[in-house]
Parts: structure tokens; C-alpha cells; sequence
């Protein structure tokens, strides 16, 4: 009764709550997102801004009229976008599988830590995070390149006689993509590592289970739902990058992201470069929608 | 008492060089006196005082800070609002929308927020600048404000807020003298949260500026575009000292409250 009535007094605030973000949301992001699709549909105008105009509601016949899929036919007769769609995927692909082999040993150490070093070693994990993208890609320059530290060390150590070529190479934005999201994929992996009961592995240690066997047989399906959420937190945004190709890999390194910056501010072409954030919008939508079902399974798992 | 195994003790140890070695390096090299980066040539602090001189440098630097102040704040009330919506207010029309919406952000790649608001910017008349760059940053950053306050609302117990109701307070008063201050110390992380994030963002701010707002990031970059400088260097470790010493500072600040309260519930 007096939650009810609680309820009556505040029912400005029981629709206000979650009407102010959520008409932010949809102002700032919805409409935006819509106002792409629109544009990738229209034509180039030589005005300023360089798209035939957004809407006019008095010739609603003309705005249906004046839509068409040219932009995306151009893209789709282009080997160029072709090839910077599947290389995106493929790059981002083996980025992700880069990640899980290098953030899961890291991940299973840091469960099996003892409980007072945990928190620590959360911490260090998630502190790179915090500083600058920019500037810990900045960083790797300075290493890959020809004079460049790691080419020091390696000739300094005798592995090699002449300079590895790595920066500007497809080798370089692998590695630049596994340092900037490894925090991404570590986390969500401890999460689950560390909720799995050690007996079970004990358990089967005790009835004779060799190591790898039991970590195959148990460790590694229960990890799972981690694995998923990891992979797909830098699966995602990471087809989509552009720093890292764009400070790494150099010229000959395709990636749609990079293709629709270019497109942007180099070729000015605004519906074209629309059309480019719709496929990469598409080829997303799916991965997107199951990170968020998990996402709202886990929390509300938690509730 | 468990220990470390050999095995995770190597993961570990690789794990956080990987992650910590270029920074280091970076650090080291903005105190070189050679203007070749990658060569030692003795330690000098004279690139921090070519930084000191720098004006477009330190004009960019004070236009970022005041960005990410203002959108920080924002974002830190918009999300927290959102965190509540999503815990609190159970079934509404659109919330399968609504969780969309707080979710795609997060994951979506820069380009396509960056363009997508650009585009919105343009086709309301608004000029793009200081502005435009805000309201863009405090869309991205209450996402992860809602994400890290909503994580925090769903463990806390419910049965504080019900009894403040129950006594009669009214959901405002009770948000304020119960909710808030249990939930503080992640509201606190979602703003520093944003705050970075905001400080740090290049893609998006480089669609939605102006002439008149050019952001450190997108000087940083444009800079780096034409090679290697040890003022890049030396302005970098000046951002990460800043970050490191803050997040130090909160992260001390929240085992004090952490303790004080344990000790309170004993």
C-alpha cells in the first residue's frame, strides 16, 4: 500500500527516469543511425553539404522517388570495398583468435592466483586501459619500425642480421590489435575462470585425469560464455578500427573502417562513405545483438 | 594457502610485460636529449619545456579537458538515470530498444557513431565546434557510465530502498539519502570513466569538430602522421602520469570507503 502510494506520488519521476536517457539515446544516436541509411540512399550534390537535401515534407512521392541503391551498387561493383569488407572480417577474425590464445593463459593465471593478489592483478590488467589508445599505438611506432626497439634488441641479440620489416604490414596491426584489446578479452575470461569450482578439476585429477585432460574436458566448456563475450567484445569494434591500421599497417593494409574515413575526409563523397558504415552496420548487426543478449542474461542473472 | 604455479607465474609475468613494456619505453625516451627517438643520446627534460611552448598544443590540451568535463558530467547524470531505469522501473514500453540502445555504442566501431552524429549535426544546422563534440562524447560515455552504475545497482540490496519507501520517503528523497549514497563509488568510477574516455577520443571528435575545437588527440595524431617526435612523447607521459596518479587516487579512495563501511556494519 504505501509503495503504491509512494508510486502515485512520484509518477512524474516513474516516467521520467527512463524517459530522459532514453529520448537522449534515441535523439543522439536512433535518429543519427537513421539519418546514415537515408544519406547512403540519396545522391552526391556538389553543394554544400555535399548530399541532396534531407527531407522535404511537402513532395513525399519525390523523397521516396529520390532514393536509390546506387551508392551501394557502386560498392558492390568495386573490387577495392570487396576487398576491404573481407579482409576487415578477416583481420578482425584472426585478431580475436590472437587474443584468446594470449589473454587466456593470462586470465586462467590470474584465477588460480592466491585471493590477495587478485585485485592487484584486476587492476594491472585494466590500468593500460585508462591511458590514452592513441598514445599506446603511438608506442608500438617507435618499436616495429626498421631502427626501431625490437629490431635493436633482436640485432643486438644476434636472432637476426638485418632489419625485419614489420611496420606497415598486416603482422604490425595484429600485434597492434591484440595490445589495445587485450584488457577486453582478459576480463570477461577471469570472470567465468574464476567462478569455476577448483574440485571439479581435483576431482578429476584425483581419478587419474592427466592435466590437459581435465582443463579440455571441464575448464574449457565451462569458460565458455567467457570466451564468447571476449571474443566478441573485440571482435566487433575491431573490423570497424582505424587507428591501428591506419598508424601500423600502412598503405597497403585494407580495412573498411579506414575505407570510410578516407571516403569522409579525403573524397568528400558523404553518401558513399554512408553507404560504407551501413554494410559495416550489416555485417555487425548480428554479433551485436548477441553480445547484448548476453550482456542483459549476466546482469540480470546477477539481479 | 595456494601459490603460483610456474606455468601462470610465466603467463603472468609475459602478460604484463607485453602490456606495460611499450609504455614504459615511451616514458623513458621523452626524457632523451636526441631528437631521433629511438636513440639514446643522454637524459634531458628539454622536449617537456618545447611542450610548455607549444601554444596549439596547449590550446588543444584546455579545449580537451573542458570537453570532457562537461560531457563527463552529463553523462555521468544521463547514464546514471539509465542504470536506474533498467534496475528499477522493470517493464517499460521500448525497454528492448531501450537496452539496445545503451548497449550498441559500447561495441559499435568509431567510424560509424562518428559519422552518424555528424551527419545529425549537420542536417539540424548546428555548427560544428565545442558543442558538437560535448553532446557526441556524452552519448558514447553514458553508455559506460549506465554499464558500470547498473552493475553495482543490481547487487545492491533492495531491501533498504523498500524500507525508506515503506517509511514514506518519497522516490526522489529516497534515491538521494538512500540509492546515492550506497551507489557513490561507481557513479564516481562511471564519471572518471567517461571522463577519459572523452580526453582520449580521436575518431569521433575528428567527424564532429570544428576549426574552432581541435582536440589534443587530434593534434597528437596529426603530429604523429608526420613521423616520430619526442614532444608526442613528452606530452604522453605528462597525460599518463595524470591518469596514473588519478586512478591511483580513486582507487585508494574506495578502499578507505570500502573499509569504513565494513567496519561500520561490524
Amino acid at each position: 500500500m504505501s509503495r503504491a502510494g509512494a508510486f502515485l506520488k512520484g509518477r512524474a519521476e516513474a516516467w521520467l527516469v527512463p524517459a530522459i536517457p532514453f529520448l537522449w539515446l534515441g535523439l543522439f544516436f536512433l535518429v543519427p543511425v537513421l539519418i546514415v541509411l537515408k544519406i547512403s540512399l540519396s545522391d552526391t550534390a556538389v553543394a554544400q553539404p555535399p548530399y541532396r537535401p534531407l527531407f522535404s515534407w511537402d513532395d513525399w512521392r519525390g523523397f521516396l522517388g529520390g532514393l536509390d541503391l546506387e551508392n551501394f551498387e557502386l560498392l558492390a561493383s568495386d573490387d577495392l570495398y570487396w576487398s576491404a569488407t573481407l579482409s576487415s572480417i578477416r583481420i578482425a577474425a584472426i585478431a580475436t583468435l590472437l587474443l584468446l590464445l594470449a589473454g587466456y593463459p593470462i586470465a586462467y593465471a590470474m584465477a588460480r592466483a592466491p585471493a590477495r593478489w587478485r585485485a592487484l592483478l584486476i587492476a594491472l590488467v585494466i590500468l593500460p586501459f585508462w591511458t590514452s589508445f592513441l598514445i599506446r599505438i603511438y608506442a608500438w611506432v617507435a618499436i616495429l619500425k626498421p631502427e626501431g626497439f625490437l629490431n635493436q634488441a633482436l640485432m643486438g641479440l644476434g636472432f637476426i642480421a638485418e632489419p625485419l620489416a614489420i611496420l606497415n604490414t598486416e603482422a604490425a596491426v595484429f600485434i597492434g590489435i591484440v595490445y589495445a584489446y587485450l584488457p577486453f578479452m582478459v576480463l570477461p575470461l577471469y570472470a567465468t575462470l574464476e567462478k569455476i569450482d577448483p574440485t571439479l578439476n581435483e576431482a578429476a585429477l584425483d581419478l587419474g585425469s592427466p592435466p590437459w585432460r581435465s582443463f579440455w574436458t571441464i575448464t574449457l566448456p565451462l569458460s565458455l560464455p567467457g570466451i564468447i563475450a571476449g571474443s566478441l567484445l573485440c571482435f566487433i569494434p575491431a573490423v570497424g578500427e582505424f587507428v591501428i591500421p591506419d598508424l601500423l599497417g600502412g598503405s597497403e593494409t585494407l580495412m573498411i573502417g579506414r575505407q570510410l574515413w578516407s571516403e569522409f575526409f579525403s573524397n568528400r563523397d558523404w553518401p558513399l562513405a554512408s553507404a560504407v558504415a551501413i554494410v559495416l552496420l550489416i555485417i555487425l548487426v548480428v554479433p551485436i545483438v548477441i553480445y547484448r543478449d548476453l550482456e542483459a542474461r549476466r546482469l540480470g542473472e546477477r539481479a | 594457502m595456494r601459490r603460483f604455479s610456474l606455468f601462470n607465474l610465466t603467463s603472468l609475468v609475459l602478460g604484463f610485460a607485453f602490456l606495460y613494456l611499450p609504455i614504459l619505453l615511451l616514458v623513458v625516451y621523452s626524457f632523451n636529449a636526441s631528437r631521433l627517438v629511438t636513440v639514446w643520446g643522454g637524459f634531458s627534460t628539454q622536449w617537456y619545456g618545447a611542450l610548455f611552448s607549444n601554444q596549439p598544443l596547449l590550446d588543444a590540451a584546455w579545449m580537451t579537458f573542458r570537453i570532457a568535463l562537461v560531457s563527463a558530467s552529463l553523462a555521468t547524470v544521463l547514464g546514471t538515470l539509465a542504470a536506474l531505469a533498467l534496475t528499477r522501473y522493470g517493464r517499460f514500453t521500448g525497454r528492448t530498444l531501450f537496452t539496445g540502445l545503451v548497449y550498441a555504442p559500447l561495441v559499435m566501431p568509431e567510424v560509424i557513431t562518428g559519422l552518424a552524429l555528424l551527419l545529425f549535426f549537420v542536417a539540424i544546422g548546428l555548427d560544428r565546434g565545442f558543442w558538437t563534440v560535448m553532446l557526441a562524447h556524452t552519448t558514447l560515455t553514458l553508455c559506460f557510465v549506465t554499464v558500470v552504475v547498473q552493475a553495482r545497482l543490481v547487487t545492491l540490496d533492495r531491501s533498504l530502498e523498500e524500507a525508506a519507501m515503506d517509511l514514506g520517503a518519497p522516490p526522489l528523497r529516497t534515491f538521494f539519502s538512500v540509492t546515492l549514497p550506497l551507489i557513490a563509488p561507481s557513479v564516481l568510477a562511471g564519471f572518471l570513466l567517461a571522463f577519459t574516455l572523452s580526453l582520449d577520443d580521436l575518431v569521433i571528435a575528428s567527424f564532429n569538430t570544428g576549426p574552432s575545437a581541435t582536440t589534443l588527440p587530434i593534434q597528437i595524431y596529426s603530429s604523429v602522421r608526420r613521423g616520430l617526435s619526442p614532444e608526442v612523447n613528452a606530452a604522453s607521459t605528462i597525460l599518463i602520469g595524470i591518469v596514473a596518479v588519478g586512478v591511483i587516487a580513486a582507487t585508494l579512495l574506495s578502499k578507505r570507503s570500502v573499509l569504513k563501511s565494513e567496519r561500520n556494519a561490524h
